[in-house]
Parts: structure tokens; C-alpha cells; sequence
């Protein structure tokens, strides 16, 4: 038995990102004395915090009304919204529907807004620890009562090193889950309650984003522009994000649904490949790539949200799925749900009730009019649009709820047939930057220490050499969007294994999703590791 | 490869004791932007960009406050300071440094750009003031990697030196040190006290622990305002511009030897 430190608290969220800040931030208001501590994985707050992103700012000018008149870098209010239809060549301006409509949102830096969120919380006296992730939850006789996190100078063979410092037990009397989408600790305590009994299975997509310096004079500060189609065929859900931001900056990002069906299909190579539809690539040309990464989002909608609540925890935001997908948007929601959760701790004292109080809010009610939107694309592109336009028209009144599916049963089986080396012809016609994954990697400034175990658990890599190999050609060697799978060959071809690089990851999350073994779990590394992504 | 070799059984008092009969050993903290982001440079031209960027303790400063709090660990000090000249913000890297284990710690802030000589002679006031048996250096900071505090701070005091360490033994008012210098190891003793900037191999900085987080917010941090330090310290060195390594160009591949000559020969190499 390693001699672990016990710390106490009242309230201990995992999680500073939006939804855990602002739930430590309102617990403080309304109740001052209450003792809160708050992990994050990140050696600092934002640090892996990646957003689009565009805001609908009403939870936050809730929360901190001042947050306007002291706005985090990055921030600009929208000033003109667009929506593209590509082809090959073309572009087709469509009308924007309702929802993605941004007239009086703000394009943010989910960073920077969670850094100042970070230190509005240590002023108001929460314990904000960055660089200490939350490995697992202590359960005791049922109950939820603190959390346990890592372990930090574990060396590669699972053994204490020379540094080693066993991680504190934190016991309170609520653990809030805000871990964001597909959190590790969130995914063991769904399954050990039992949370998504009855309900569709999650479904998800996985976004990329990258910060661009253009030529002087080039940016439109305010101009948001989306587009759906090219690259991706009418089968496969997702589409682009351009938000220009002062100084001639701009985001530009790509979300791709990870229920495609291709699986050659290499979500990477999509995005690069739109960076080069010509009229993108003309705002890019001649500008600097300045960072870059990759995360998953829900995107199942409340009816594939997992019950929100088991004894001695709660779920809020991203780590609940409060996405809302037809608006594209989740950071309201998550800071919404943070402030929800804070009000009902405050006045009960309890987690139970939770799960009723938020679907008797206003957020549940919004969810609940576009819960059929995004399923409506699981049988295509026409389909989903015809479908997205009458929920749109009927405000979700539809007698009727679309199921989702599970995204690691969607992949079409490739059983023995040569896959096509698509992404060695799209290196080649490549011109924009990053050249490859790797390159992109080094921008979102990745770092764990190499003498630590793989954080990155496959449970039997005997079916990735064989049976995966045979049956999809090891797609995680392509969803990946760092490049952590590899499968090497010996010089005769013959002896297959997979290699992983975990020090490349981003913390994404996509493999623990989209594997169609499901033998991968993503567990968290070292507190600290991972991308140090700056204003993303 | 690190050295962990420290030998102090002899308990308490090693070197001359300072002000009050106490050991100090004080340690500067410079606030840098962390090794592991990539650095830019502001669209001017005149500096890199720091905003929203995450910003840590000079990793070599971070070992000379490990190879600090192991002497005091080990009995042979009995109070580690740790100093900073900097913004505000400084604090953060302070807080981090009393959390390892330093017992207080002092910011000399300014939101002016600070250059070694500067520097060395804000540490000279300090050391005025409190008399420590030890100052512990990194041997550069990584954002101007001058490598000149510790030298002129020797130079200033008039104390014996011992830079880039790799291990270092305390013992009856002594150090013995072993340098890294270009043909080696080199093994030293000076006398106490002294000016030590230690090197990457000296030991590996221990992980910060929770309940030590807390406990820094409560030890001392003293804030003086340059100004009131009472030193000359105008710029020696101006800043004429920065700008990015050129972009290298993309390599090409050659298919035989003669190609790669002639390609050689093509370029002037050859």
C-alpha cells in the first residue's frame, strides 16, 4: 500500500474547462465558504482547452457580468456569418440556417477565455490545480467520494522512479465531472452506474483546428464563415469553421463525424485536403501556420446524454454531451450547466436531483428542439438537410426521436482488399503547411516524458497485427490526428505490430472512440503532459 | 543521466553562518516561457510574443532549487529564499519554487527588461541583506541564454565561483564541485560562501505535491519594487530586432552517386 496525502473538501471537479470553472466560480458566489478544488490535467489552465470557437455569450455574462468589459484575448463579436456549399472548385453560398445564425456571439479563444475563468476562480479562494489529472474515482459502498490522481515519476515499466510521487486522495462530499468529451474518469462511472441505460449510444466528432497569421490586410475581424461538402462525400458528416479575429488572425478548423463508414477514409488528410480547395487556399497562401491541434465532441444529443448523476457525483458539460449540434456551439451550454449544477449543490447539498433539476432548465428544453438534427445525416447529406429543415420548421415537435448509433460499429469492412494509398498521394500535392501530422504535432507544442508508461492501453494487440489488419487495415493508424498508431512491418513483410508513440498525443480521445475493437482506453498520463496549445 | 550524488552526513552548521548564526542559501528564479512551446516573434519585430503563452520557472533554476532544498534536506542549511526579478507574474514561478519546499521568497518587480549586469547587482543587494552562505544560479536562462549572472555576481561580491556543476558536496564551510567544462568533468573546491550555477545533469527537480501547493500560499513573499533596491543598472546591451530562422528550403533526393555529386559540385560544396 503506497502512504498517499488525504485532502478534504466539500466539492472536487475534475476538469478547468469551461463547464468546471464556471461551476467552482458559482459555488463561490453563492456560497463563499464552501471548500472547492478543481484538477486539470494541463500544466496550466487552457493549455488543452481547443474550441472553434463562437459563444453565445448569455451563461457567461450571467455568471461574470463584467466579462465584457474585460475581454479575454482572441475575442471579437461576430459581425458577418456565412455559409458555403463546396465542390471541387466552386463554392455555393447557401442561406444560413437559423441556428448557426451568430449576429451578437463573440469568436473566442476557448483558452483564453478559460484562463481568465481560471483566475477569477483562484481570487474568489477555489484551489485550482493544474498539472494533477484526476485518474480515477473512489467509490465506496456505492458512492462516489473523491477522486485519486495520478501518479506522477512512474517509470515506462509501471515501477516507482527515483522522483516518484504517489498521487493525493481527494475526498468530498460532490465530485464534478467536467472532464469534456469522452473524459476517462467520466467514461468509468457511466459504466460502473450504469448512466447511459436506456439511452442511444453517444456518437461524436472529431474537430481540428488551426490559428493562422495571414498577409497584412487580408483578415475581416467578425467574418465567420462555415462550409459543408467537399471533401467529404454526402455519406460522411462534418464541415469547416474560418473565424477571422483581429490583426489579420484567423481559426480555421474542420469537424468531421466520426460514424464515417470509409475506413480509408483519414479525417487529417480531409481537412489539409480543404485548406487546398482554391477558395481557401487563396486566403491561406502566403500566411503563417502559428498552432495547431485536435479534439473530439458529442454530438448525440440529449437523448444519448448519460443520466447526470449517480450518488456523490454529477456530469456537466462536454463530459455529459451538452453539445448542441445544430448550433454548432457548447461553451455556453457547458457554462450553463456548470452555473445549474453550483445552484442545485448550493441549495440541496447533494447531487441527487440533478439529473431532473437540468432537464427541467432551459438548456434541456433547447436541446430537446434540435434532438433530431444531427441523426438526420446517418442516412446522408440530401437526407439530413430535408430532415434538419423541417425539425427546423416544426421546432422539434416532432412526434418522433432519431436513434443514433455507436460511432466503433459504423466502419465498412475493407476484409482483405488492397486500400488505396490515398494519403501518400494527397502528401504529394500538398503545398500549405503542416507538411504531415508530425508537423502539426509540433505546433500544438505536445509534451510527456518519455520514461512514462503508455498512457494509451490496448488491451490486445495480438487483433491489430491480425484480425484488424485483415478486417480495416488498421484505421487508427489514420484517425489518429498525431500520429500515435503505427503498424511496423519487419524487412520481409511478414511479422506485423503496432507501435505506439504516446508521447505524440493530444489528448483527443478519438482512438478510445472510434477503435472498432473498442480495445483501446485512453487513460490519463502524467499530470502536465499533453499539448501546451496556446489561445486555440 | 543524472548524478544524485550527495553525500552531507555531517549535520547542521557547514559554511560560515550568516546574519542571526543561520545558514542561508538563496536562489534565483527567473520567469521564462516554457521549454515546451514553441517560440515567435511579435509581428513588429522587437520581441517575442508572451501573451496567453505558458510561462515556467528557468528549468535550470529549477535545479538549483532541487540541489538547494537537498542540502537543506540533508542538514546543511536551514532556510532556502528563493528570488526573482520580474513582473507581477513572477509570483507564480515563487509560489512554484516554495512549494518544492523554499521557505520564503522575495520579487524585486519590474516590468522593464532586467540584463545580467543588472541582475548580478540586485542579487549583490540582496545578498547584503541576507547574507547567505550559498547563491544558487542555472547557468542561463533559456529565454537569453547570456550565461553571465552568476559570473558577475561572483565578480561583484568577490567570492569564489563554481559554474556549470554537475555535483556539488558541501562540507565544514567548503564546496567541492564538479564542472562540466568542454574537455570534461573538472572537480573544484571553493570556499564558502560562493556562487554556484549548476548545469543540466545536477539532479532531477522533484514533482511538486498538493498539500505543498497549499502550504506555499502561506510562506512569505516579499515584493520590493526595483526602484527602491537603490541600483545603477542601465541597459548594456540594446535590442536591435529579432526576426525567425530563415525557412529552410525543402531537400531534394538524388538517385546515385553521381547525381549527388554533380548536385554537390552545382551548389559549390564539392
Amino acid at each position: 500500500m503506497t502512504d498517499r496525502d488525504v485532502m478534504e473538501y466539500d466539492v472536487v471537479i475534475v476538469g478547468g474547462g469551461p463547464a468546471g470553472l464556471a461551476c467552482a466560480i458559482r459555488l463561490k458566489q453563492i456560497k463563499p465558504e464552501l471548500s472547492v478544488c478543481l484538477l486539470e490535467k494541463a500544466s496550466e489552465i487552457g493549455a488543452h482547452a481547443l474550441s472553434g470557437a463562437v459563444m453565445f455569450p448569455k451563461p457567461m455574462d450571467d455568471l461574470l457580468p463584467e466579462w465584457r468589459e474585460n475581454q479575454p484575448g482572441f475575442c471579437v463579436e461576430v459581425r458577418r456569418d456565412q455559409f458555403l456549399f463546396l465542390t471541387r472548385r466552386k463554392a455555393f453560398r447557401i442561406p444560413t440556417p437559423p441556428q448557426m445564425r451568430n449576429h451578437g456571439n463573440f469568436v473566442i479563444s476557448q483558452g483564453a477565455l478559460v484562463r481568465q475563468l481560471g483566475e477569477k476562480a483562484e481570487a474568489l479562494g477555489v484551489d485550482v490545480f493544474p498539472g494533477f489529472a484526476g485518474a480515477e474515482a473512489l467509490i465506496e459502498d456505492g458512492k462516489v467520494i473523491g477522486v485519486r490522481c495520478g501518479d506522477m515519476g512512474v517509470e515506462a515499466d509501471n515501477k516507482p522512479g527515483p522522483a516518484y510521487a504517489p498521487g493525493v486522495d481527494i475526498h468530498a462530499g460532490v465530485t464534478v465531472l467536467a472532464e469534456g468529451c469522452r473524459g476517462s474518469m467520466s467514461k468509468q462511472l457511466i459504466r460502473e452506474f450504469r448512466l447511459d441505460a436506456g439511452r442511444t449510444p453517444q456518437t461524436y466528432g472529431l474537430g481540428f483546428k488551426e490559428l493562422w497569421q495571414l498577409p497584412k490586410g487580408r483578415g475581416e475581424p467578425g467574418r465567420v464563415v462555415h462550409t459543408a461538402g467537399w471533401p467529404l462525400d454526402s455519406k460522411t458528416y462534418g464541415g469547416s469553421f474560418l473565424y477571422h479575429l483581429p490583426d489579420d488572425q484567423i481559426y480555421i478548423g474542420f469537424v468531421v463525424g466520426l460514424d464515417y463508414q470509409d475506413p480509408n477514409f483519414a479525417p487529417f488528410e480531409a481537412f489539409q485536403q480543404y485548406k487546398h480547395h482554391p477558395k481557401i487556399k487563396a486566403l491561406l497562401d502566403g500566411g503563417e501556420l502559428i498552432s495547431s491541434g485536435a479534439r473530439t465532441l458529442a454530438e448525440g444529443g440529449i437523448q444519448a446524454m448519460p443520466k447526470l448523476e449517480a450518488p456523490g457525483m454529477i456530469l456537466i458539460g462536454d463530459a455529459a454531451g451538452m453539445l448542441n449540434v445544430a448550433k454548432i456551439k457548447g461553451i455556453h451550454k457547458a457554462v450553463r450547466s456548470g452555473m445549474t449544477a453550483a445552484e442545485h449543490l448550493t441549495e440541496t447539498g447533494s447531487a441527487e436531483g440533478f439529473d431532473a433539476c437540468w432537464h427541467a432548465s432551459y438548456s434541456a428544453t433547447r436541446l430537446r428542439k434540435v434532438r433530431n438534427i444531427r441523426p438526420g445525416f446517418n442516412k446522408g447529406m440530401v437526407w439530413g438537410f430535408v430532415n434538419a429543415a423541417w425539425e427546423t420548421l416544426t421546432g422539434g415537435r416532432s412526434p418522433w426521436t432519431l436513434k443514433t448509433h455507436a460511432d466503433h460499429e459504423s466502419l465498412k469492412r475493407v476484409d482483405g482488399a488492397e486500400v488505396a494509398a490515398v494519403e501518400a498521394k494527397w502528401h504529394a500535392q500538398r503545398q500549405l503547411p503542416p507538411r504531415d501530422r508530425l508537423a502539426s504535432v509540433y505546433l500544438a507544442n505536445t509534451a510527456h516524458d518519455e520514461n512514462q508508461p503508455v498512457h494509451l492501453h490496448v488491451a490486445d494487440t495480438s487483433i491489430c497485427a491480425t484480425q484488424c489488419y485483415e478486417e480495416y487495415r488498421n484505421p487508427c493508424t489514420r484517425f489518429c490526428p498525431a500520429q500515435v498508431y503505427e503498424i511496423v512491418e519487419d524487412e520481409a513483410g511478414g511479422d506485423r505490430r503496432l507501435q505506439i508513440n504516446a508521447s505524440n498525443c493530444v489528448h483527443c480521445k478519438a482512438c478510445d472512440i472510434k477503435d472498432p475493437y473498442q480495445i483501446i482506453n485512453w487513460v490519463p498520463p502524467e499530470g502536465g503532459s499533453g499539448p501546451n496549445y496556446q489561445n486555440l | 543521466m543524472t548524478n544524485k550524488f550527495i553525500s552531507l552526513a555531517h549535520g547542521g552548521s557547514t559554511g560560515e553562518p550568516g546574519k542571526g548564526g543561520t545558514m542561508k542559501i538563496l536562489v534565483g528564479v527567473k520567469r521564462v516561457i516554457d521549454y515546451n512551446v514553441r517560440v515567435q516573434i511579435n509581428r513588429e519585430g522587437t520581441g517575442v510574443i508572451t501573451d496567453g503563452v505558458k510561462m515556467s520557472i528557468n528549468p535550470f533554476d529549477e535545479i538549483a532549487v532541487e540541489q538547494a532544498l537537498r542540502i537543506k534536506d540533508a542538514g546543511g542549511a536551514d532556510e532556502v529564499i528563493a528570488v526573482s526579478i520580474g513582473p507581477g507574474a513572477a509570483q507564480q514561478q515563487l509560489r512554484t519554487a516554495l512549494a518544492m519546499g523554499a521557505d520564503r521568497a522575495i520579487l524585486v518587480e519590474t516590468d522593464a527588461e532586467v540584463q545580467p549586469l543588472a541582475a548580478a547587482r540586485v542579487l549583490l543587494k540582496l545578498i547584503e541583506k541576507e547574507e547567505p552562505s550559498l547563491v544558487m544560479l542555472g547557468k542561463q536562462a533559456i529565454d537569453d541564454d547570456a550565461n553571465q549572472t552568476g559570473q558577475m555576481l561572483a565578480a561583484l561580491w568577490d567570492k569564489p565561483q563554481a559554474t556549470f556543476i554537475s555535483a556539488l558536496d558541501v562540507t565544514d564551510g567548503k564546496a567541492r564541485a564538479v564542472r562540466e567544462v568542454d574537455a570534461g568533468l573538472e572537480s573544484i573546491e571553493v570556499s564558502l560562501p560562493a556562487v554556484f550555477t549548476v548545469d543540466l545533469r545536477l539532479n532531477e527537480p522533484r514533482f511538486v505535491k498538493m498539500p505543498d501547493i497549499m502550504k506555499a500560499k502561506r510562506k512569505p513573499l516579499e515584493t520590493i519594487a526595483l526602484d527602491d533596491i537603490g541600483i545603477e543598472a542601465p541597459p548594456m546591451v540594446e535590442n536591435l530586432g529579432c526576426e525567425p530562422p530563415p525557412k529552410r528550403a525543402g531537400g531534394t533526393k538524388v538517385d546515385s552517386v553521381d547525381a549527388l555529386i554533380s548536385a554537390l559540385k552545382d551548389k559549390g560544396v564539392l
